[in-house]
């Protein structure tokens, strides 16, 4: 009890549903609560720092960990600056490779977000389904570049390795039963009446303070902004694909929900028409070969904007003709996320609160940097 | 179906009391739910299908330290951690055991040259087993796990 009457209560960082270290400082008046302050740094791994130290083709593996369950767009995230500040160009199929990735990983960092959310809403079955699917994503991943999650794939000037035909057709199969699968997940969900309660009308956020908190990703769109990078400032070959930005006018729980399944369906549409119209040729330009990149200098100031799993992620880096960037400093989505949680905890039930700060997404790498 | 009677006469085991205990330590290790960073989602991922670490008596990943025989520190310990890691290793109850996953737990990892990273959680808490990797497969984890288990049961490792 502090001067005010109300309860304090601590949460975290070690608790099962905080996705994470996060540490929340909940104020209680009875059950309702009057305040949250979110306590961040738990995971603070100085990421823009290390970046400054290393040459620009080592910087690839702290973006990596900063999303760490969708680190491909991560890396095409920094690469869209990197290339900009070094002057090197990036073949067509390279550009191609990238799209196919990045879809891939989206889908398989909304499965993770979409099995944790149901552990932290006490249902333990999804969880399975989304793992196995995810399995078969991160199969893909260690086809093309030997590593499961921190995949190191695209590298500066394209990307590690060529697909081969072979996992071609592993991608094609991973889309052949997808949509099914994914539509068994989504009626876990949402046929259970438990689900529907503790999710619907919960955590309401409106459109204008979505806006005023800087908030981006499947969040903004669940407020009935319809704003993706991937449709308004079309970066790597997202122009020539065609696919909808889910949007809905609800703004609660259940409506971020619903955005993000449908991002994940719209995902294996683009992987699809990108496989498709995947087109021959180099995959790498020798001019990013990693020999060289002791000695390739960057210069001038480039920043780039990616639509990530979560949000918007830019990058700003400014170089000073060495061959280390001079700084380094990312946008993460997550933080601007994170920062609305009082907002949409504000007056409601403590129980509430797990299921609110499950739907923002939180992945702590990239909020504490 | 041909009715199988269990008498008892084929079932007696002599063993020391130590053994027994030991033997049964090593097949319940319940892990305390204590994600860090990115090793906690293919510490998930041991627990979800593929690899499924119920198989080795680790089913129920226990929310609260009180509950828990064994941390697997999975993902990078900070400056600002540290201390809550060594207080829910203090909160276990004996006996207690670690598993220390990943580069980052071991001695920093990729973040060994930054200014707020404890290199290595050994310095805060005593590890019985360390995985190494960036992050360690599921496959990896199982089988520090495997290795956990011999070294309780007293079994060398070949």
């Amino acid at each position: 009890m502090d001067s005010s009457g109300w309860t304090e209560l601590n949460i975290g960082p070690q608790h099962p549903s905080t996705h994470g270290v996060l540490r929340l400082k909940v104020k209680l008046d009875g059950e309702i609560i009057k305040d949250v302050e979110p306590v961040i740094g738990y995971l603070h791994r100085n990421a823009e720092k290390l970046c400054e130290m290393s040459y620009y083709c080592d910087n690839l593996i702290y973006f990596d960990r900063l999303d760490y369950v969708a680190s491909m767009i991560m890396e095409s995230g920094f690469l869209e600056a990197a290339e900009k500040v070094l002057d090197i160009e990036v073949p067509e199929r390279a550009k191609w490779i990238r799209v196919i990735m990045s879809e891939l990983s989206r889908i398989a960092s909304h499965l993770v977000w979409a099995g944790a959310f149901g552990l932290d809403l006490g249902m333990l079955t999804p969880f399975f389904y989304c793992f196995i699917q995810r399995e078969k994503i991160l199969n893909i991943f260690t086809e093309v570049c030997g590593s499961r999650q921190q995949t190191n794939y695209m590298s500066i000037g394209g990307v590690y390795q060529d697909l081969q035909e072979e996992t071609i057709t592993h991608i094609w199969e991973f889309l052949k039963q997808f949509p099914e699968k994914l539509e068994e997940i989504y009626k876990l969900f949402i046929k259970n009446d438990i689900f529907f309660s503790r999710t619907k009308d919960i955590g309401y956020l409106p459109k204008d303070v979505a806006i005023d908190y800087g908030v981006t990703g499947p969040m903004l769109r669940a407020s009935g902004v319809p704003y993706d990078v991937r449709k308004d400032e079309p970066y790597l070959t997202y122009d020539k694909v065609n696919f909808d930005v889910p949007v809905s006018q609800k703004g609660d729980v259940l409506a971020r929900f619903v955005v993000r399944f449908e991002e994940m369906r719209q995902s294996a549409r683009i992987v699809k028409q990108a496989l498709e119209k995947l087109p021959d040729g180099p995959y790498f330009n020798p001019k990013g070969k990693k020999s060289l990149m002791i000695r390739v200098r960057g210069n001038g100031e480039a920043y780039s904007r990616v639509e990530s799993s979560k949000g918007e992620l830019g990058t700003y880096i400014v170089a000073d003709g060495s061959v280390r960037p001079y700084r380094v400093r990312i946008r993460s989505p997550t933080f601007k996320n994170l920062s609305v949680l009082p907002v949409l905890a504000k007056d409601t039930m403590i129980a509430d609160l797990v299921s609110i700060s499950g739907s923002i997404d939180l992945v702590f790498g990239e909020v504490d940097r | 179906m041909a009715q199988v009677t269990k008498t008892g006469e084929l079932g007696i085991v002599t063993t020391k009391l130590d053994e027994a205990m030991k033997w049964g330590r090593s097949n319940s290790l319940w892990p305390l739910t204590f994600g860090l960073a990115c090793c906690a989602i293919e510490m998930m991922a041991v627990q979800a299908s593929h690899a499924d670490v119920s198989r080795f008596g680790s089913e129920i990943f226990r929310a609260s330290p009180r509950q828990a025989d064994l941390m697997i520190v999975a993902g990078t310990v900070t400056k600002k951690m540290a201390p809550r890691v060594r207080r829910l290793y203090d909160e276990m109850p004996y006996p207690k055991y670690v598993i220390a996953m990943g580069a980052c737990v071991i001695q920093g990892g990729p973040y060994a040259r930054g200014y707020s990273v404890v290199l290595g959680v050994d310095r805060v808490i005593p590890v019985d087993v360390y995985v190494p990797g960036c992050p360690p497969t599921p496959e990896a984890l199982q089988f520090g796990l495997i290795t956990l288990q011999k070294k309780i049961r007293g079994e060398t490792n070949r």
